[in-house]
């Protein structure tokens, strides 16, 4: 039974790290806001899902049908990134804007604002579905199917490592993950911004009281988690080569559990978090069958909750220090 | 407050009055004949029902346009009867295709109708018609049980999945030579129905056989890849739809896996070149029961059939379409023969025998058909091109 993942463990653990890399960065996301507005942001898995469709529209704009060598490729996958976070970060201050902020003035529940998100969360995959990728994208097929995205890269071995062949699609999609949540890992400790986030988190009437500007502090929150989620919709795509209008939902739901894991409202609670999942996820897949990943993967979770309600680092974002 | 819960009480009972006013719909049609009971009419109208706009939409609009070819060309001949297709699009939807099927028999009156296309609605939707007697035939379900309701009205065109997943193993083993063999299926009733099939057939041949499952829905199939790279198959066989083939495919090919890939008629739509990307997809093995003209076609009836269809629709015939030109064929002949009432068109269509475009149509007592050819599609240059039927197709 554990012949399997004993004999290829380091194949498993590098995709396992991989994945988890991106559950990471969209975890994020779910976490920051949850931070600072205690919601939590179900239409963020759209988000996601943005960032995807955004930086395949990039790959197609370009009439990319051969992989890009050079200074071609660089500029190519900069501008996958750029657009894909540009746009979701955009998203993501538009859906704040119009589904949660005229709640939130009004002083609604936050029940209200849930279902305001899985609203907003429908209408995006349907606006997709119906509109944007037949009309915009030009692609009537794809509408409610997958749509391929050409090959941008060479996915060449860099070397082999137990067993394990390390491709430079691989590094880079890791490198780039950790790098954006070294980023904001940095902007949330060093900066005036970041103390805001923190204050607000800690304590909002009182932030309020400091001058710390709430309007300006959600804004900024949703447009990093944004972000965040554009970035690894470009690296989703660099790695899968492959989006759909609903890709968000499973994806969503997984990060989302990774922010839990790690303890939501934790900044690096959603790293690690991301990471645990990925590989909880393909050790347990080794073992007991691929069918079995996610009755594992949520297994986990219902066990690490049990004993540790708050998460693996527990605790919210004020915390989150250096 | 008050005014919002009042409003919120209006909106449920509607809902509810809806809900008890469909299920009054369901249960008042027990004593209904159908239609096709009045007295010579000069145009009787023959349904089409299947997922026309959703997500499988690809596997069904090919057969309703063969549907419509049958029903134009006969029609071209002037006979005293003329025909209408009447679409019913049920989005796979159970559901759907029961309420669509009391439409089609009560408002619409049909005599006849080609489908329900997929396995599932059929399951829901067949009693509806096999209780008003209207004689169907589906061009594409292949769900092994179907035929075993003791239904009188129901025939397909299609061998089921009992047939295609025993052939696909034999040419595995056979013409393919392979020894070891990893299955991965999509946990789906037809995947996994078909994998299931293939394992056994496969062992009984002395074949080594690893299997695995994936979610069709996940993008990341890295465990399932990973573990067919430990077993080092000869070949892979999936079953599943398309789209998850084309990621498992890609991903397979990116960690250096070249191992022969086999599918099945789920996965014989161009989508699967789409989503594993022109040069991976090359020399990619379909099985299917369908028979699907390709550019290389020799058979001059089924070249014809193509031409028509492209000249018509401008598009190739796709998957099901010789089928669904097939099902309506039997249609046609039992009423250029003379039937105009339900019940003596079912008489005529069980008793059919001619050459379709696609096969022999002759159905036995059950409503299956009796030729039962399985053939085996490749990708080459980036378009699915036809091997030959698997008992005799040879790999080049």
């Amino acid at each position: 039974m554990f012949d399997n993942l004993l004999g290829s463990f380091w194949p498993y653990t590098i995709d396992g790290l991989i994945l988890g890399a991106i559950y990471g960065l969209v975890a994020l996301g779910y976490t920051m806001v949850y931070g600072v507005l205690r919601l939590i942001n179900f239409a963020h898995s759209e988000i996601f899902m943005i960032g995807t469709m955004a930086s395949a529209f990039v790959v197609m704009t370009l009439g990319i049908t051969t992989p890009l060598t050079g200074f071609a490729l660089v500029g190519g996958l900069l501008l996958m990134v750029l657009v894909g976070g540009f746009a979701s970060a955009g998203s993501a201050m538009l859906l704040e804007r119009i589904a949660y902020r005229p709640l939130r003035k009004r002083g609604a529940s936050r029940l209200a604002a849930l279902i305001s998100a899985i609203g907003a969360s429908l209408f995006l995959q349907e606006l997709f579905a119906l509109v944007l990728i037949p009309h915009v994208f030009n692609r009537p097929q794809q509408g409610r199917n997958q749509m391929g995205v050409a090959r941008i890269m060479e996915k060449d071995t860099l070397f082999t490592f137990g067993g394990a062949q390390i491709r430079v699609d691989q590094v880079l999609i890791f490198v780039a993950a950790i790098g954006m949540m070294v980023l904001l890992d940095l902007l949330v400790n060093r900066t005036k911004i970041g103390r805001g986030i923190r204050a607000t988190s800690q304590d909002p009437e009182t932030a309020v009281l400091m001058g710390v500007d709430i309007d300006k502090i959600v804004r900024m929150t949703f447009l990093i988690g944004g972000l965040m989620a554009g970035v690894a919709g470009a690296l989703f795509v660099l790695q899968f080569e492959v989006t759909k209008f609903s890709i968000g939902f499973l994806l969503g739901i997984k990060a989302f559990t990774a922010a839990v894991l790690g303890g939501i409202g934790n900044l690096r609670g959603a790293l690690l978090g991301g990471l645990f999942l990925g590989l909880i996820e393909n050790y347990g897949a080794a073992v007991f069958g691929s069918g079995w990943k996610d009755v594992i993967a949520f297994t986990v979770l219902v066990l690490v909750l049990m004993f540790r309600p708050t998460g693996i680092l527990g605790e919210s974002l004020q915390q989150a220090r250096a | 407050m008050r005014p919002k819960i009042a409003r919120l009480g209006g909106v449920l009972a509607v809902g509810v009055a809806l809900t008890v006013g469909l299920a009054a719909c369901g249960g008042g049609d027990s004593g209904s004949t159908g239609g096709g009971d009045s007295a010579a009419p000069t145009t009787l109208k023959i349904g089409f029902m299947g997922d026309l706009s959703g997500e499988n939409s690809g596997i069904v609009i090919p057969p309703s346009n063969g549907a419509q070819l049958a029903v134009d060309e006969y029609n071209a001949t002037n006979p005293k009867v003329k025909l209408e297709m009447i679409k019913y699009d049920s989005r796979a939807d159970p559901t759907t295709a029961v309420n669509l099927a009391q439409q089609a028999i009560k408002s619409d009156k049909v005599v006849a109708m080609v489908g329900p296309a997929f396995s599932g609605e059929s399951k829901q939707a067949v009693p509806v018609l096999e209780e008003a007697k209207i004689p169907n035939i589906s061009a594409s379900a292949t769900n092994v049980d179907l035929a075993k309701n003791g239904w009188k009205y129901w025939h397909r065109v299609v061998p089921n999945d009992g047939v295609q997943g025993p052939a696909i193993a034999d040419f595995i083993a056979g013409a393919a030579a392979a020894k070891n063999v990893f299955v991965v299926d999509d946990k789906s009733e037809y995947g996994k129905g078909l994998g299931d099939a293939v394992r056994a057939q496969l062992k009984t041949k002395g074949a080594t056989v690893t299997d695995d499952a994936l979610d069709p829905a996940a993008t990341d199939y890295s465990s399932t890849v990973n573990k067919v790279a430990a077993a080092k198959p000869d070949a892979i066989f999936f079953g599943g739809y398309y789209a998850a083939a084309g990621k498992l495919i890609k991903q397979l090919r990116d960690k250096g896996v070249d191992a022969k890939f086999f599918s099945a008629d789920g996965s014989l739509d161009k989508g699967i070149i789409e989503s594993a990307g022109a040069a991976q997809a090359e020399g990619v093995l379909i099985g299917c029961p369908c028979r699907i003209p390709t550019s290389a076609e020799t058979d001059e009836k089924v070249k014809k059939f193509a031409t028509d269809y492209k000249a018509k629709f401008g598009a190739d015939p796709l998957i099901y379409a010789t089928e669904g030109y097939d099902a309506m064929t039997a249609f046609t002949k039992a009423i250029a023969g003379g039937a105009t009432t339900a019940d003596a068109i079912n008489e005529a269509v069980g008793k059919s025998d001619f050459d379709g475009i696609s096969k022999h149509i002759k159905f036995d007592p059950t409503g299956e058909p009796s030729a039962k050819s399985i053939y085996m599609y490749q990708v080459k240059d980036g378009q699915i091109g036809l091997l030959g039927d698997t008992t005799t197709a040879k790999l080049g």
